[in-house]
């Protein structure tokens, strides 16, 4: 009921032993897998002495790819912000100039990787490196062309022009060639010298032939006639001129002109006398023969079919593309060579069959970020749907989830993923969320980056997380004021109210607070928990008292106690602090504040002497209890006895 | 794909199970050598066996990580009839600089009186719950209360499905209208004895556990069942090993507003794959669902990537348009396999 694509590939595991099997797990963008058994049960076998870590996307680790994914990272997000409501006339510059950016992209990737191939030291990775440009290589090429045919969509006339600029661009080894023989002390003699002009008039650079034939009359003046009569037809060649006010069919008429006379100087033998003019001439005629006697000038088919078009079918259409590049593909290739998969691609480009073209470069390149990008241009372009209504929108979402996924691997990169992720509307959001809680939180300041865009995107479940997250290993560090902090932006009561019972503790044996800063600050975050509540106000006595704020102070305590906020296990301490301010001079505690302290300690001590709760405390701890009640009850008796002088001095 | 390293593992016996944890940092490993190892990878990549410890008098079969939002935490089972759960404690300075860490064992669940065949962390939503299943056929599910005491875990549920069982999964969806849900497989040969995989749900009312689904059509041994990543779907995705591979899709049935019975499912095979010829012992998902793989008699790990799969929905739904030009990674698969020297 299934069927594949495409055969698999296979990844080779060393391994020791037959008949056993392999077992697997997981991890974020790799695979481990080890030799196990899976059928005994209880079974004991040798040990297996290794676990394989196998990784998927090895471009990912290369420092120089990484300048590719960042740089058309950026302009991956323009392209997002083109306007939808353009007609489209408007757009196409823009697209078009889109899709150079990202090509220059690929070319400067493509000439750093050859530089550091060539400067290498290490043979293998200058192997690496080479095949990485082959492969950079193959995908300019290929978007060239899809930008000429889809983007551009140059019409008939123009059409021919672009493929020419596509040939020579990829084509350049002409240059070096020209180079050498231009630089030798005779040019003419130069063993390259006729394949440099035939290079040239291949690809329709008639004036670099022109000055190269040039070169070879002055050598010759006995043969200056027919060098002349080449150079004539030469520069009577008619290229047509988008621009221009000349018609289309005008340009044909004219071209045909030119092509008949060059046919005449062909019948009359005129250029007999030299085989290479001779060449020449039945190249211009566009013959299928002489052109295919330079193959290894052509180097490719589809440079025989744009040199073929140029001097048979410089009008050619669009839609005729397709049935030239079949022919000229079959006659080009050896019937014994079948074509490789950049064959197939160029040619299902040619046939403007894009899901085509998109469908082989995912199998043949297993390169996420050249489909991605291209069939996301596409997609802009709107060229997507009207190839096929229903998975338009879906192919180019699920290209870019399968590229941002492979970034969400990478330590650094998986933060160009995010942007990917927001803009695939069906699925990117729930493979964010999925992604980015397994983003490692190393460091705070990491874990503040991935907070961040989980909260400009409201992703609140993702940022409890990994706040509780922090906060449980700070816990666990014993840094007890970020785990407070950490659990503050989680919203997580319990753990917070964990937390203030640990400052509480902690300032129980030590007498001082850790972390008053942020204790000090809590501000509103306070009222999370009933025993951070506490803490903060409790936090907020000290500093009172320390200001020399007695009267506040006192009323703060005695609230503390009385609206229930401070647990009963702490008045006690409470109490104690109350001390000091009871044995001032001044009286602070009111006469029915002393009260309420008073009723505060009956009721302490009553349940405090209930034997169940206190039997394990020892005699001692139990004395010094003792004294510190009647201290304090000595303490409030001395004050209310004060306070009720004073009240009555001043009420009189 | 390519071998980025391998790392000596230096069990003394076969390794029976790798875990993962949540980030992808450390790697748990058990072993017929009745230990566990836990591995941590260094800033450079490498990774460092950081403890091992014997955790069992008997086979480990599986090793998992707690979500990290209860700490450091390992659940392990064996055939010595127990699971335990493991806790690491942040160790003296002198032991971080030598690149250790401690685990303590903080309880031994010996309810069961069969090997416990696995053990898997309820969704992180629900708590900090366990769960088991054992070869006696019963499923545990264990609940620590305080999330900071991690000795206390009181035995919640305890189902018997009837046959022996050999692996279980929790559905991860955390959506609200999806009652808590795991999956149950046994590995029971007799055919005769029905289907091989349950599914239960947690029942509001009742408060427990209900059997709602039992794949009727899965009559083989089960190896391992996994759930999907939900991928905010209204279905259900679940794969089995069994001889073969399977997928599944389990969609709720609308429910009358009213009624307070058990949910039913449209079930509905998805995919069914036989390329590893014989037996499947382990199915396994990645993190986005994207891809699912396998483990078989033939030694092979094959990688399965469904584009239909993932967009089951959507296709569904335009079904008489599927199947002509798209087929762009429609499903292509990747093997490892073994090189005998």
């Amino acid at each position: 009921m299934e069927e594949v694509d495409v055969e698999p590939t296979i990844t080779n595991i060393p391994a020791l032993r037959r008949g056993k099997h392999m077992g697997f797990a997981w991890g974020q963008g790799n695979i481990f897998v080890y030799e196990t058994l899976f059928k005994a049960t209880g079974a004991t076998g040798s040990g297996s002495p290794f676990i394989h870590e196998v990784r998927k996307d090895e471009d990912i680790y290369s420092p120089i790819l990484r300048k590719l994914f960042n740089e058309s990272h950026h302009i991956f997000v323009g392209l997002q912000t083109i306007r939808e409501d353009l007609p489209s006339k408007n757009k196409k510059p823009q697209f078009v100039s889109i899709s150079k950016n990202y090509r220059s992209v690929i070319r400067a990737c493509m000439e750093e990787l050859q530089q550091v191939a060539v400067s290498t030291k290490n043979a293998e990775m200058s192997v690496q490196y080479g095949n990485q440009v082959s492969i950079l290589l193959a995908i300019e090429l290929i978007w060239n062309l899809c930008e000429v045919l889809f983007i551009d969509a140059a019409p008939a006339g123009s059409l021919l022009l672009h493929l020419l600029d596509w040939v020579r661009l990829h084509k350049a080894d002409v240059d070096e060639k020209a180079r050498d023989v231009l630089q030798s002390d005779s040019p003419a003699e130069h063993r390259d010298y006729w394949d440099v002009v035939v290079s040239y008039v291949l690809q329709g650079r008639l004036d670099e032939a022109r000055q190269m034939l040039g070169k070879k009359a002055t050598l010759t003046p006995a043969a200056n006639n027919i060098y002349k009569m080449m150079d004539n037809l030469l520069s009577k060649m008619p290229f047509y001129n988008p621009g221009g006010t000349q018609t289309l069919t005008e340009f044909d008429v004219k071209w045909r002109h030119w092509h008949e006379e060059v046919d005449r100087c062909l019948q009359d033998n005129s250029f007999a006398s030299n085989q290479h003019l001779e060449v020449i001439c039945k190249i211009l005629l566009g013959d299928e023969d002489t052109l295919l006697e330079h193959k290894d000038l052509l180097g490719t088919w589809y440079h025989f079919l744009v040199s073929r078009l140029l001097f048979c079918h410089p009008t050619v259409k669009p839609t005729e593309l397709h049935y030239y590049a079949q022919s000229c593909m079959t006659m080009f290739l050896d019937s014994r060579s079948a074509p490789e998969p950049l064959d197939s691609i160029l040619l299902a480009a040619f046939e403007f069959d894009i899901h085509q073209v998109i469908k082989d470069c995912s199998i043949a390149l297993n390169n996420w970020w050249f489909v991605a990008h291209l069939t996301d241009l596409l997609d802009h372009c709107k060229l997507l749907q009207s190839h096929n209504l229903h998975f338009g929108s879906n192919l180019r979402e699920f290209l870019l989830l399968e590229y941002a996924s492979g970034l969400f691997t990478h330590h650094s990169l998986w933060q160009l993923a995010v942007d990917y992720f927001d803009h695939c509307l069906e699925f990117g959001r729930v493979y964010l969320e999925l992604q980015i809680e397994r983003v490692p939180l190393d460091t705070e300041r990491k874990a503040l980056k991935v907070l961040r865009i989980c909260e400009q995107r409201q992703m609140s479940e993702q940022v409890r997380s990994i706040c509780k997250i922090m906060a449980m290993r700070a816990l666990r560090n014993n840094r007890l004021g970020s785990a407070l902090s950490w659990s503050i932006r989680a919203k997580d009561a319990a753990f917070a109210t964990l937390i203030s019972e640990r400052f509480l503790q902690d300032y129980c044996a030590k007498g001082t607070f850790s972390d008053l800063d942020l204790i000090d600050n809590l501000g509103p975050a306070m009222l999370l928990s009933d025993r951070l509540t506490f803490l903060g106000k409790y936090r907020e006595f000290h500093k009172l008292y320390g200001e020399k704020r007695f009267k506040e102070a006192a009323k703060l305590l005695l609230s503390l106690m009385t609206a229930k906020i401070a647990p009963r296990s702490f008045w006690m301490t409470l109490l104690t602090d109350a001390l000091p301010l009871l044995e001032q001079k001044e009286v602070i505690f009111s006469a029915d504040q002393t009260y309420e302290l008073m009723f505060c300690l009956e009721e302490l001590t009553s349940s405090l002497n209930t034997p169940s709760s206190d039997s394990d405390k020892s005699m001692q701890e139990e004395d010094v209890e003792l004294t510190k009640v009647e201290l304090l009850r000595l303490a409030l008796s001395r004050n209310l006895a004060m306070a009720i002088v004073k009240e009555g001095t001043v009420e009189t | 794909m390519f071998v980025a390293r391998s790392i000596a593992a230096d069990h003394k016996d076969l390794i029976h199970d790798v875990s993962y944890d949540f980030h992808g940092r450390r790697m748990a490993t058990c072993s017929s050598d009745q230990s566990v190892k836990v591995w941590d990878k260094s800033e450079s990549g490498e990774w460092l066996c950081t403890a091992s410890w014997k955790t069992h008098s008997g086979s480990v079969w599986r090793v998992t990580w707690a979500h990290p939002e209860f700490g450091q935490v390992l659940a392990s089972c064996s055939f010595d009839r127990t699971a335990a759960v493991w806790e690491e404690i942040v160790g003296e300075s002198n032991d971080k600089q030598r690149g250790l860490s401690h685990w303590i064992k903080r309880t031994t669940l010996v309810d069961s009186r069969t090997s416990v065949t696995d053990v898997k962390f309820a969704p992180k939503h629900m708590g900090l719950m366990l769960t088991t299943c054992s070869a006696d056929g019963v499923v545990r599910i264990y609940e620590a209360p305080d999330v900071m005491n991690l000795s206390q875990w009181s035995l919640q549920h305890e189902i018997s499905c009837k046959l022996s069982c050999s692996c279980i999964s929790w559905n991860p969806s955390s959506s609200r209208a999806h009652p808590s849900m795991f999956a149950v497989g046994s590995d029971d040969s007799n055919i005769a004895s029905g289907g091989k995989v349950q599914i239960y749900e947690y029942n509001e009312n009742t408060r427990k556990y209900g059997k709602v689904e039992t794949l009727m059509t899965v009559t083989d041994a089960v190896h391992d069942i996994a759930f999907a990543p939900n991928l905010g779907r209204s279905f259900h995705v679940l794969a089995i090993a069994t001889k073969d591979v399977r997928i599944f899709k389990l969609a709720p049935m609308r429910k009358e507003s009213s009624s307070t019975g058990p949910s039913k499912f449209e079930v509905q095979i998805v995919a069914q794959f036989d390329n590893h010829n014989s037996q499947v012992w382990r199915v396994s998902w990645n993190i986005t669902s994207t891809l699912l793989a396998s483990s078989g008699d033939d030694g092979c790990v094959r990688l399965w990537k469904g584009k239909k799969l993932v967009h089951l929905q959507q296709e569904h739904r335009r079904l008489p348009s599927v199947g002509n030009r798209l087929q762009c990674s429609d499903r292509f698969l990747i093997f490892l396999r073994w090189v005998h020297d």
